[in-house]
């Protein structure tokens, strides 16, 4: 169950932030926006091999105290952020793995929609459906 | 009394309209019936007391209603009971023609039970007073809790819809019963009301006649309905609603005949072939005009592309122009699909998605060619339903009815017929056009493959105008040309395709021909008719059929008869057989297809150097078919491709011929006479 997630596009600008409302917002903000660099690091050392799966999970990103961030990217270099709970413990790989999964099919859905615009904010409720699947279900 | 023809009445006279219905059964159902329908005399008992008519009238009720001689209550006896009931409380005399008379509702004091009926007299009780009573009864709540019976006299509108808010219990002293019943009864009557515009029915009647007949009868009357009837409206509208919502569900949701066809059109208009997609682009383009917000728009793709492929199929457009229609009429836009849009035609759909695929294995199977499905659809879509038994009529029909359909005005019928023909290819065409027929028009994709089948099997109508043998794609492509540009010729030539055509390859070539006559002009439908027609008289062997196919052809394109190489033409034709005859069999069905076979035609010539025995038969079917589809259509563009195609293979046989190619249909004929010579 994440805590936030957010997509980010190729030019390093959110396309959706999710985050669960009890928090604050621009925490969450500000953790993914410093994500990216991690990101950016990693994409660039994991080699030029595109298409496996495996590297388009980057993995845990960095952990701090609070939560643990896990990052994903396709190869239009459009991001997925998933920020977990620290004390999650439950969240296992495979699990973060699936979690990106569907969000990277729901996000091909999203484009394959004529009606939108590359680059425009994610406005789907078929998307937002899913990310409420998987965000932490509190109040 | 007439017991019996109370109890032959009992479901035969009588007439319910709504309000009765439910209310009757209501009542019915509160009267416990048992297993056999028949209720309980106690609560039929209590039922009737209820309704405060002197025991003397109770019993002539039953007694005419024909339960007394039958000595239970079954269903018509008891709706009759019901009838007579009311018609007692309104002051007519208890017999069996009263039933037939337009009454108002009976009226039952407090009847315990009454579950969920009477809940419209229950709520609205506490306001009383108000009185807009339209009606001058008070209209009777049922409400248990208002053991106010005196409501009695008041009617109690059963509406089954619970009004549960309307239920307040009834502790109104006395004095207020009549406004309370009043209240309730314009309640119900406005419930009815709104309820009976929802489903149409003239609630004004019943409810006049209630106050009609509750005034006379009343003991009380209550003229304060107003206020209740205010509130009942409203609660008795949300029952509606409830109601009526569920009602709508399959209404705004399911896709009628007309505008099935409507958005078959439409999407003809986008997309000539019905099995193909519509690209996300176009459809944006398209959808946008509806002037609907783009987010919502966005979410109605997303409701309507269930394979999220990014284009949409007939049906796919079909749900989505359904859905951008019903949000244009105020209807919320479902959070996902409603049952009616989706399940029908995902069933539809696969049909359609099956037969062409069956189509396809058809052609291979009997053409050893495999023609682009998506030809066949297309030929399909042209192929026109009304196929004859032969299969050379369907192939008629089919190309006729391609033309005619390229004009994007094809009726769908037609291309539900092609359509089921589709998948039937292989079998003869007959069987394919009673499937069809009795597919529905969503269907039509499905038909298509079997008329796709039908025709190659019959010998592919026209060839796909594709050049090379290169089926599918670029025949499909061709196809698509050649009927855009109108199958003319077909018509007139290419007649019943040759059915007895074997599916040979030559004949796919054929058909590939015939495919594209939709549009393909006369004139060079008459050439390739002629050619094939002459031909085919030379070789008269097997395809007698090819010939009647030619001769239709030939008429109508005895222009192109230059084609002294009609032989040659032909003999290309065997060479490009395998497609011909897959092409051949769309153009039985559709003489559209003509437009396209030109090209298969010139292209499978170069192609294969067939036998020169098989070669001839195919020659003379091929001819045949050619000439179909010629005179189709697309001959224009065929021979241009074909031309130039053919001279890429002829050079290797004859360069020769490749000169002749320069006429349309010509080409092939000189590379089939080649042939054979």
């Amino acid at each position: 169950m994440a805590v936030c997630i957010a997509v980010i596009a190729k030019e390093n600008y959110p396309l959706y932030i999710r985050s669960v409302p009890t928090q604050n917002k621009l925490k969450f903000h500000y953790t993914v926006h410093t994500s990216l660099d991690v990101v950016e690091e990693k994409v660039s050392t994991v080699g030029k091999s595109l298409g496996d799966q495996r590297e388009l999970y980057l993995g845990l990103l960095y952990p701090t105290e609070d939560y643990k961030v896990y990052g994903y990217v396709t190869n239009s270099k459009v991001k997925f952020v998933i920020v977990v709970d620290s004390s999650n413990t439950s969240l296992r790989d495979n699990e973060i793995r699936s979690m990106f999964r569907k969000l990277h099919n729901s996000f091909t859905d999203v484009m394959c929609n004529p009606f939108h615009n590359p680059g425009d904010p994610i406005q789907s409720k078929a998307f937002d459906g899913i990310v409420s699947g998987m965000m932490v279900q509190t109040g | 009394m007439d017991q019996d023809s109370g109890v032959a009445s009992g479901g035969s006279f009588i007439s319910l309209n709504e309000h009765e219905q439910r209310y009757y059964s209501g009542l019915h159902s509160l009267c416990q019936a048992d297993t056999s329908g028949n209720l309980s005399s106690g609560r039929v008992a209590e039922l009737f007391k209820a309704s405060q008519l002197p025991p003397g009238s109770l019993h002539k009720v039953t007694e005419v209603c024909g339960a007394k001689r039958l000595g239970y209550f079954g269903v018509p006896q008891f709706y009759v009971a019901l009838k007579l009931l009311a018609a007692a409380q309104a002051g007519l005399p208890i017999r069996l023609e009263s039933v037939t008379a337009n009454l108002p509702l009976p009226r039952f004091a407090e009847l315990k039970n009454e579950p969920e009926m009477w809940h419209s007299a229950g709520p609205p009780i506490t306001e009383s007073q108000g009185g807009q009573s339209g009606t001058a009864p008070g209209s009777v709540s049922w409400a248990p809790s208002d053991r106010s019976t005196f409501r009695h006299p008041e009617v109690s509108l059963e509406k089954k819809e619970s009004w549960c808010p309307l239920r307040s219990p009834s502790s109104s002293p006395p004095p207020s019963p009549l406004t309370y019943c009043s209240y309730l009864y314009s309640k119900q009557r406005n419930g009815a009301d709104s309820q009976i515009t929802y489903e149409g029915k003239p609630s004004s009647q019943p409810m006049s006649q209630l106050e009609q007949h509750s005034s006379p009868s009343n003991y009380r009357t209550k003229p304060t309905v107003e206020h209740l009837t205010a509130a009942g409206a409203s609660s008795a509208e949300q029952l509606e609603q409830q109601g009526v919502v569920d009602y709508s569900d399959d209404d705004p949701w399911r896709i009628t005949e007309e505008q099935l066809e409507y958005y078959t059109n439409q999407f003809k208009s986008l997309q000539p072939d019905l099995g193909a997609l519509i690209l996300g682009g176009v459809a944006k383009n398209f959808f946008t005009k509806s002037k609907l917000p783009i987010p919502e728009l966005s979410h109605i793709w997303e409701l309507s592309d269930v394979d999220r492929d990014g284009a949409l199929t007939f049906f796919e457009f079909c749900i989505a122009f359904h859905l951008i229609v019903a949000r244009k009429n105020g209807y919320p836009l479902p959070e996902s699909l409603p049952r009616t849009l989706r399940p029908e035609f995902m069933q539809q759909d696969e049909s359609v998605p099956e037969t062409p695929e069956s189509v396809e294995h058809l052609i291979v199977f009997e053409d050893a060619e495999v023609r682009p499905s998506q030809m066949d659809q297309g030929i399909i879509k042209r192929i026109q339903p009304s196929y004859s038994t032969t299969k050379q009529d369907l192939k008629e029909e089919s190309c006729r009815q391609d033309a005619s359909l390229k004009r994007v005005t094809t009726s769908q019928e037609k291309r539900t017929l092609q359509l089921d023909a589709f998948p039937r290819r292989p079998e003869p065409p007959q069987e394919l056009e009673p499937q069809m027929r009795t597919r529905t028009r969503p269907r039509s994709y499905s038909s298509t493959s079997v008329e796709d089948a039908m025709k190659k099997a019959e010998e592919p109508p026209t060839p796909p105008p594709r050049p090379q043998k290169t089926h599918s794609r670029a025949s499909s492509l061709d196809l698509n040309k050649l009927l855009q540009q109108g199958a003319p010729g077909v018509k007139s030539g290419w007649l019943p395709p040759p059915p007895a055509l074997p599916p040979r390859p030559s004949t796919s070539q054929v058909p590939h021909f015939i495919n594209t006559p939709e549009k393909i002009p006369l004139n060079k439908v008459q050439q390739p008719n002629f050619a094939d027609f002459s031909l085919f008289k030379e070789e008269e062997e097997n395809n007698v059929k090819s010939e009647e196919r030619g001769l239709h052809r030939f008429s109508p394109s005895t222009e192109d008869s230059p084609n002294t190489s009609k032989q040659d033409v032909i003999s290309v034709h065997h060479n490009q057989a395998p497609q011909k005859p897959i092409r051949k069999k769309y153009h039985a069905e559709s003489q559209n297809q003509d437009a396209i076979p030109p090209p298969a035609v010139s292209h499978p010539p170069t192609a294969k150097p067939a036998p020169k025995l098989l070669s001839r038969q195919r020659r003379e079917i091929q001819m045949a078919i050619r000439k179909n589809k010629e005179t189709n259509a697309v001959l224009t563009r065929l021979n241009s491709e074909l031309q130039q195609q053919l001279k890429v293979r002829l050079s290797s046989r004859r360069f020769a011929y490749a000169a002749i190619a320069m006429c349309t249909h010509s080409g092939v004929l000189t590379y089939l006479g080649f042939v054979t010579t």
